[in-house]
């Protein structure tokens, strides 16, 4: 083989191991600081949701890991018998195990766009006692250019949502990202998510809806952003209802004895 | 500093500027400019790729066999990007979150590829680097002045603070929905190239003929 190559061969392989000890140091020294983050970020948008911050402050690392630890209790349910499982909340990966086969199935045509469901779901529960306060449930689904991933907050009755909020999404900046907005979001508080015979029917509608009381089953619309809004739509119908939490939501009402 | 310093430093930003003279990096001058905050990530994200590959590429430039020179150059500027990316995501999440897809979009990014090649593989180190933060600078001046105008006209927010009260939350301004989308990049890019022509008549550039080499009157004699 004639030098040149050999030295071509030769500075090509000095290249790429000196930039992969590069990419790898940084990979592995930053990794626990990512998951930290990646995690802060799930809490405080559970403890949004859940009412027990308020939007726009950023807190401190230690309130939101003190606060969420001492209010939230979580709990991983089986999505098709409602029943708890006997899974550990702290290593339960749900974004893990909807790609897994073996921990998901496919699920069923649906407007959300939802193409797996996880086999078992990780839910959070504030209560006070015995008595449930507030019960927060994983919700994802398409909108209009990328699948948004959030929380919806019920109260107390199962019926009333008390929040919702999205963690991750790639919608437009100022027409779908305004799902962000703290003041749509405060629009959903007090509105019914289920209808007389339990079935989901809270709607994002176009244009605007009354206050909660009179105009309980619907939410305004985001301005100049019509797909998201039914995105949201669909994907609170499809998690409320028998392919996501319904079987749970069905068993968690009986045992609390509200019908 | 000399002067070849200074001008390798100074040049880009208005008189070399990489968009607005030689049209690159428009992509994500698009891509990530609907909020300043995110733009100015970006640009700091771009200043550390393009003076790591700059300086890179420069300090290897005499051993560098010329067959393999674009992918070597390319290895370095992915790797930096990932280092870019991972760093971005351990210190500021929120923002690393908005804009991951567009960090690694650096890498097609034509303004640090053609430092490189145009640039850093034929200077010196020092002189490599000069180049390397003006471009960036350069770059970085064109994607605040579209970000500002976009955040504060699209949404009447500048930096997350409200300027301009938005009708939805109680106030005067109806922000503008064009200035959130995509297209209100180019034309703020137009303007803005428009404005440095204007003032700078020398870099307009030659009129385009389908003729060719033949002069205007000379086309007409064809017909």
């Amino acid at each position: 083989m004639p030098t040149d190559a050999l030295k071509t061969i030769g500075f090509a392989a000095a290249v790429c191991v000196v930039c992969s000890i590069f990419v790898a140091t940084s990979a592995v020294a930053l990794k626990d600081r990512q998951e930290e983050n990646r995690i802060l970020d799930l809490r405080s948008k559970v403890l949004l949701v859940a009412n027990l911050a308020e939007p726009g402050v950023k807190l401190e690392r230690e309130v939101v890991n003190q606060r969420f630890e001492e209010n939230l209790t979580a709990t991983v349910v089986t999505l098709g018998s409602g029943e708890r499982a006997d899974l550990d909340p702290l290593t339960f990966n749900q974004r893990a195990a909807t790609q897994d086969p073996d921990l998901s199935e496919a699920a069923p045509a649906n407007p959300a766009k939802v193409s797996r469901v996880p086999d078992n779901a990780l839910i959070y529960e504030l209560l006070d006692g015995t008595d449930v306060e507030r019960l927060i449930l994983p919700v994802q689904g398409y909108g209009l250019w990328s699948t948004l991933y959030g929380f919806v907050a019920l109260s107390g009755d199962l019926e009333t949502i008390e929040g919702i909020t999205f963690y991750e999404h790639g919608e437009t900046a100022g027409l779908g990202g305004e799902v962000d907005n703290p003041r749509w979001q405060a629009l959903w508080p007090g509105r019914k998510a289920f209808g007389d015979a339990w079935q989901p029917q809270i709607e994002v509608i176009k244009g605007n809806a009354g206050p909660a009381e009179t105009d309980p089953y619907r939410v305004d619309g985001l301005a100049g952003a019509t797909l998201t809004s039914r995105g949201v739509t669909n994907l609170l119908h499809f998690w409320l209802g028998e392919n996501g939490f319904g079987p749970f939501l069905d068993r968690y009402r009986a045992e609390r004895g509200i019908s | 500093m000399n002067k070849a310093q200074r001008e390798a430093l100074l040049d880009p930003l208005l008189n070399n500027n990489p968009i607005a003279l030689q049209v690159l990096g428009i992509c994500s001058a698009l891509a990530v400019t609907t909020k300043l905050s995110v733009s100015l990530v970006m640009s700091a994200a771009v200043l550390f790729v393009l003076v790591g590959s700059n300086v890179a590429v420069s300090a290897i430039r005499k051993g560098l066999p010329p067959s393999i020179r674009i992918i070597v150059e390319l290895t370095i500027i992915a790797s930096l990007v990932i280092i870019a990316d991972q760093i971005l995501k351990a210190f500021v999440y929120d923002i690393w979150k908005q804009l991951t897809v567009f960090v690694g979009l650096i890498i097609t990014n034509c303004i640090i590829m053609g430092r490189a090649e145009a640039f850093a593989i034929q200077n010196p180190v020092k002189l490599s680097f000069f180049d390397a933060v003006g471009n960036a600078a350069g770059y970085s001046l064109i994607l605040l002045a579209v970000a500002f105008f976009r955040e504060l006209f699209g949404t009447g927010r500048l930096l997350g603070f409200t300027i301009l009260q938005p009708v939805n939350e109680g106030g005067w301004y109806q922000p503008n929905g064009l200035m959130v989308l995509s297209p209100a990049a180019f034309l703020l890019i137009g303007i803005f190239i428009w404005l440095i022509r204007w003032k700078r008549p020398e870099q307009n550039e030659e009129e385009f003929h389908v003729g060719g080499l033949l002069e205007p009157h000379e086309i007409g004699l064809l017909r």
